[in-house]
């Protein structure tokens, strides 16, 4: 279960910010989690609320965001639909990740002095 | 300090990151590739479900390269040596990375087994990443390719189950064809799957047992030296 190793490295990235804007606590933590990033959105919950305790994130509600998979054609724009092959039926060419993926980062919010 | 009116209450401030939680491993990967790039040596991590028959495809490859190309190992195993241990009867130069409980390996484990393993004037070094289907698919370790292992006994659905391990393989090798004559399982209805996860779907039906598929599996290799980082793609979905 590597949510584990995830929430980890969260917390090492957030710790890093905060100490670097000698921060006294930290309030919100925001990431997003696609659909096809191979992290379960509920394991990563359970994982992060096991191990906030006693470090800079104890108060921190963590806000996660969780992007559906989008497929399209590199050649025309065009989405695939969901559960279809993953060829371009119009232009014949190999299908594209637009979105999905994500296993990001994108805001902390801290108390500074 | 709050500034607007001099109180000395504490300031919430936002601070955008946006940046990967897998930043620091992916650092970690290409220092590893810049290590394989300056020796020249071609890494693959292979990866599948334990008894996908990942080892049995490195003994076979080693049988049909012994003398030509310098082959070896890192083994990712929960608990024992046996993968090593069967790899280098093989004549495999390999070595285990031990993880205990940790389900897949990562960049800086390999890191740490390329420290403890002769690799750098090997042709080829095989990552056998833990068996598991799931959480070996997202870490970058610095190999040119990624292989997924899938035996015909997972069944033919098994790519639509594990959409993540497929869609990030540049080769699935689909192992113990010799036992399809016993099966109800069709590879064509595991090439349909595959072309459901996978934008350019790429498998070789091969035999560790039989040899079936192991020449190309090699070409497929050979395939791999001489480019700087992923094998071209091909317009067939078997090659």
């Amino acid at each position: 279960m590597h949510e584990y190793s995830i929430v980890q490295s969260l917390m090492d990235r957030v710790g890093a910010e905060a100490r670097a804007r000698r921060a006294t606590a930290v309030h919100r933590v925001s990431i997003r989690i696609g659909e096809l990033s191979g992290v379960e959105p509920e394991l990563l919950a359970t994982a992060y609320e096991t191990f906030r305790g006693r470090t800079i994130c104890e108060r921190a509600d963590l806000d996660m965001q969780i992007v559906a998979a989008r497929w399209e054609c590199p050649g025309c724009g065009r989405t695939i639909g969901r559960g279809d092959m993953l060829t371009c039926t119009t232009c014949g060419l190999p299908a594209r990740l637009a979105q999905g993926d994500e296993i990001m980062l994108d805001r902390i919010e801290m108390e500074v002095p | 300090m709050c500034d607007t009116c001099g109180c000395g209450d504490a300031e919430i401030v936002a601070v955008d990151v946006h940046d990967s939680l897998l930043a620091g491993n992916a650092r970690t990967a290409a220092h590893n590739r810049e290590h394989f790039r300056e020796r020249g040596v071609i890494a693959v991590n292979l990866m599948g479900s334990p008894g996908a028959g990942k080892t049995a495809v490195l003994e076979a490859t080693a049988r049909c390269l012994a003398g030509r190309q310098r082959l070896g190992a890192l083994a990712g195993d929960l608990a024992t040596e046996r993968d090593a241990d069967r790899l280098r009867a093989a004549g495999i130069t390999a070595r285990s990375i031990t993880t205990g409980s940790a389900c897949h390996l990562d960049a800086a484990m390999v890191h740490h087994g390329l420290h403890h393993l002769a690799w750098r004037d090997l042709d080829y070094l095989f990552i056998e990443n833990v068996g598991n289907l799931v959480c070996p698919a997202i870490y970058d370790l610095g190999q040119h390719a990624n292989v997924v292992a899938l035996a015909v006994t997972e069944g033919e659905d098994k790519p639509l189950k594990y959409p993540v391990m497929f869609r990030n393989a540049d080769l699935v090798l689909i192992t113990k064809t010799d036992l399809l004559p016993h099966l109800d399982v069709r590879i064509e209805a595991i090439a349909d799957a595959l072309s459901h996860v996978m934008p350019q779907p790429r498998y070789l039906p091969v035999s560790a047992r039989s040899g079936e598929g192991m020449e190309r599996w090699l070409e497929w290799l050979v395939q791999l030296h001489g480019m700087s980082a992923r094998p071209s793609p091909v317009e067939t979905a078997g090659i």
